[in-house]
């Protein structure tokens, strides 16, 4: 039981002020329509970052004296967005194995202590490009195997993992989809693995001594997977199960209920046929807006309607990328807005549209407190829109993570950059 | 949460290396634009599967009180179209419409012409997926232009009502990138058939598929080859030796009819019709560097690339692709996965606009070819930001007719013009918008989509009680 508790504390909270990110500078935004997305939107309101924390936010907000002013007048001030399904740090490139680090290999799939996030690169040029569109924090989740790892939730900024981690970790990741792909044969068997795997979580638990003295039967998982696994039957980490159909939600939710675990649902292609249920069931769904076909026997009632009818029944949403192609993942985690304008398109509103890329995956992955809304307190990840966010020919004008603004160029803005001006030979173009 | 698509599925099976045969060198033809489609003899057979497509019913219809984006002109606002006997009748301020027309009141939304996909697998790759399903590469040989896409359409895919509530009414499907040469394309109208004969856009010119770097690498490294670059290109290069041979010897036959006719090689016979200019090519190929040599490929054989697909860094060489008159169809901003995607830029749809190429939206994804309007609108603010603006004007033509010159009929569909095939879309908002789709869509004048009525939304006989109808999930 001792070591369990020094287990259990492995949590980490980091609280931001590490030298990456110290910026003792105040910065005022003012004239914004804001959107503190946790309130009412506020005409006019002004939102004031201090040392890296937003420090105010409200229509008659004293500018302090000093403070770098920005003028977003006719403009949208919102939280920074979280993309709560990414693989980005992790999978530079899909097809080059020796940036992919997603994937645990696990024991008979199963991978539970598999902490994607010390795999993390901070220098991944797909940060960049997510934080210009307004992506100030994501979720960076493991995948494969039945139980694929712990995901951690982290800002867009410079320096080391230490340095970019919210929160670690941030839930447990199962995917109940295709029984292949976890080396068993029928659906049924996923859903026994997974209960086996948590009655052994269960008994480690409570026979720990037995188990250091060798007297406890052989287990379905390794030490280190089990122990991983008892803060999602204590309720405590969520248990996020990627899954699409209704029969296997059902099932997930069974399981859940058995176990007293914490269960999000992830992908969830048919969620909204069971839409009340998961409601009833306090259960949020984390999917998208732009995929609406019946892309395999699972995913058959596959809709764009899904995360609006999903709201509609009270159901909490966030929003991912759920087209099935163009690496929405990794280098298109940035499209999380479109994928939100989709979500307005087919029926959900403006204002959940918002929630379900910002305040709604925060609170999922218990940052609400840290990240997602325009409050006191929270990190200063502000983005000053030139319009609506969800609108192609809007541009992200000041993003701002942890109080410091970014700018920098991406990698594509440098191509741009040197094949603007194309030479007359084939040459490289000179610099510019 | 999902697996990217990849549409390289390896089949099994042995691997021959494309057989070299020595021949004279031909003489490089001219490749100007003219040139493409006037083929004067042919196979022995030309259209063995022929069309059997017949236009829906329709009435004559006008939509008033829109804004037309016509890809032939500036937008006209507040403007009418009548569409008569499947084809566009009128289009302007005002048209005279005839008493019995049915009038639909635009309310000020938006009319383009219907949108023209150059880069499809429906059907080849049909959902729901699976083995089963799976027969867009013909893996079993680096070199296959003997086969032809139509023969794997599936026209039961339930991807295709999809795409036309996305607006797509032409489709080009392709066979995948896993082979050099992977062999016919088929241009279809998104309509609902019994047979893809029924599909088949009457008249449209095949296509080939070519596919250059990483994908026929990978897939034959281990299997016979090629196993490198340099083996893609000698696989080309061997493969249209052959080419050249074989027409010269049906040419010559055909003029004379002296003697016992060659023998036919249906692989052949593709390439031959390529080489005369009454098919085109269509090749996948990303990085400029590879696409200059495919261009020197071309120019050694006598043929013309209508069109790069993917081609992520055309930017690189958009001087190049003005000049040789090779169109760049593109995604606005997909790349980084795999190390030939590395480069891809946002503003490569404006860079190659402003070199003065043609741009095509394209999709390679039965996702995303339901939003190419969304695709040229992130493509068109990547332009603006760095000060390439792109105009609607100017980006309608991306998804319209510029595919369509793309397949070759820019002179019956891709624009509203008097005279052209009635595919129309009445968008419920400006195409640009993220909130926009399309609300109603015409093919040949017949409504084949209608986003307001359940009963004008087809359902493929696959979805039939495996997928639950609901009406509004268009």
């Amino acid at each position: 039981m001792i070591s369990y508790k020094l287990i259990t504390r492995t949590v980490i909270t980091l609280l931001g002020s590490t030298a990456a990110t110290l910026n003792a500078q105040t910065i005022a935004i003012t004239g914004g329509k804001v959107y503190p997305v946790s309130g009412p939107v506020i005409e006019n309101g002004t939102v004031i970052i201090t040392n890296g924390k937003i420090s105010a936010v409200g229509a008659n907000v004293p500018i302090p004296a000093g403070a770098q002013r920005i003028d977003a007048t006719g403009k949208i001030v919102t939280p920074g967005f979280v993309n709560s399904s990414t693989q980005l740090g992790v999978q530079e490139i899909a097809q080059v194995n020796d940036t992919r680090d997603m994937t645990a290999r696990g024991k008979d799939n199963i991978a539970a202590a598999f902490t994607v996030w010390e795999g993390l690169n901070p220098n991944s040029v797909m940060m960049a490009p997510a934080r210009k569109e307004g992506v100030t924090s994501f979720v960076v989740v493991p995948t494969g195997g039945l139980i694929a790892g712990q995901a951690a939730l982290v800002d867009v900024v410079p320096g080391t993992t230490t340095d970019m981690l919210v929160r670690a970790p941030v839930a447990m990741v199962a995917e109940v989809g295709d029984p292949q792909s976890a080396g068993l044969n029928s659906r049924g068997e996923l859903i026994v693995k997974l209960r086996e795997v948590l009655e052994d979580t269960r008994y480690f638990q409570s026979h720990r001594d037995a188990f250091d003295r060798a007297q406890t039967r052989p287990f379905a998982a390794s030490r280190l997977d089990l122990q991983a696994l008892i803060p999602v039957i204590e309720g405590r980490l969520p248990l996020l199960v990627t899954v699409d159909r209704e029969a296997d939600i059902d099932a997930a939710m069974r399981l859940a209920r058995d176990y007293n675990v914490k269960l999000m649902i992830g992908s969830g292609a048919e969620a909204w046929m069971m839409a009340d249920k998961l409601a009833a069931a306090h259960i949020p769904v984390l999917t998208g807006a732009e995929n609406n076909i019946p892309a395999g026997f699972a995913a058959l009632g596959q809709r764009q309607e899904n995360a609006g009818l999903l709201r509609k029944a009270g159901v909490e949403v966030a929003l991912i990328g759920n087209a099935g192609g163009g690496d929405e993942e990794a280098f298109n985690v940035r499209n999380l807005r479109q994928e939100a304008g989709n979500a307005v398109s087919y029926g959900m509103t403006w204002d959940d549209a918002l929630r379900a890329v910002t305040l709604a995956p925060a609170e999922f992955f218990g940052a609400g407190d840290r990240v997602g809304s325009l409050q006191p307190g929270r990190e200063g990840n502000v983005v000053v829109w030139s319009g609506d966010p969800f609108e192609f020919t809007t541009r992200a004008e000041h993003v701002f993570v942890r109080g410091r603004e970014y700018h920098e160029k991406t990698r594509q803005d440098l191509l741009i950059e040197r094949y603007r001006n194309l030479p007359a030979t084939h040459n490289t173009p000179p610099p510019q | 949460m999902r697996a990217f698509l990849c549409l390289l599925l390896i089949g099994a099976g042995a691997c021959a290396s494309a057989p070299s045969q020595t021949t004279t060198s031909p003489t490089p033809r001219d490749t100007t634009q003219a040139d493409v489609g006037r083929g004067a003899t042919s196979t022995p057979n030309a259209d063995p599967f022929p069309s059997t497509y017949v236009p829906f019913p329709s009435r004559t219809t006008v939509i008033r009180n829109v804004n037309l984006l016509t890809a032939a002109g500036p937008l006209i606002r507040n403007g009418a179209i009548l569409l008569q006997n499947g084809k566009i009748a009128a289009v302007g301020a005002t048209v005279d419409a005839p008493a019995d027309a049915l009038v639909i009141d635009g309310a000020g939304k938006y009319v383009t012409p219907g949108i023209v996909d150059d880069h499809s697998h429906l059907g080849v790759y049909a959902a729901p997926g699976g083995n089963a399903l799976s027969d867009g590469n013909e893996a079993t040989n680096p070199t296959t232009p003997q086969v032809w896409a139509e023969h794997s359409v599936w026209p039961q895919d339930p991807q295709f009502p999809r795409n036309l509530a996305g607006g797509v009414t032409t489709l080009q499907v392709l066979p995948g990138s896993a082979n050099l040469i992977g062999g016919r394309s088929v241009v279809l109208k998104v309509v609902p058939g019994r047979t893809v004969q029924a599909m088949k856009f009457p008249g449209a010119k095949y296509g080939l598929k070519m596919a250059c770097g990483e994908n026929p690498k990978r897939v034959y490294g281990q299997r016979g080859g090629p196993s490198t670059r340099m083996g893609n290109v000698a696989g080309y290069r061997a493969a249209w030796i052959r080419a050249v041979d074989y027409r010269r010897k049906w040419d010559k036959w055909n003029a004379d009819h002296k003697g016992d006719p060659p023998t036919r090689d249906l692989g052949l016979e593709t390439l031959a019709e390529v080489l005369r200019g009454n098919m085109l090519v269509h090749n996948h190929c990303y990085r400029a560097d590879e696409m200059a040599q495919m261009i020197d490929i071309a120019h050694e054989f006598g043929y013309k690339i209508r069109s790069f697909h993917h081609g992520v860094e055309a930017y690189k060489i958009a001087d190049l692709l003005a000049k040789e008159g090779i169109a760049g169809s593109l995604w606005a901003d997909w790349g980084s996965f795999k190390m030939e995607a590395l480069d891809a830029v946002k503003a490569n749809m404006a860079l190659v606009n402003a070199a003065g190429a043609r741009v095509i939206v394209h999709s390679d994804d039965p996702s995303g070819s339901q939003r190419l309007n969304q695709e040229a609108a992130k493509a068109m603010e990547a332009g603006a930001e760095i000060g390439l603006p792109v105009s609607e004007d100017q980006a309608i033509k991306w998804l319209t007719i510029n595919p369509a010159w793309a397949l070759g009929l820019d002179d019956k569909i891709g624009s509203l013009e008097a005279g052209k095939n009635a595919d129309v879309i009445l968008w419920t908002g400006d195409p640009f918008s993220v909130y926009s789709k399309p609300e109603k869509v015409w093919v040949d004048g017949a409504l084949l989509f209608d986003r307001t009525d359940p009963s004008q939304q087809w359902r493929t006989d696959f979805e039939l009680g495996f997928v639950p109808f609901t009406g509004t999930s268009r």
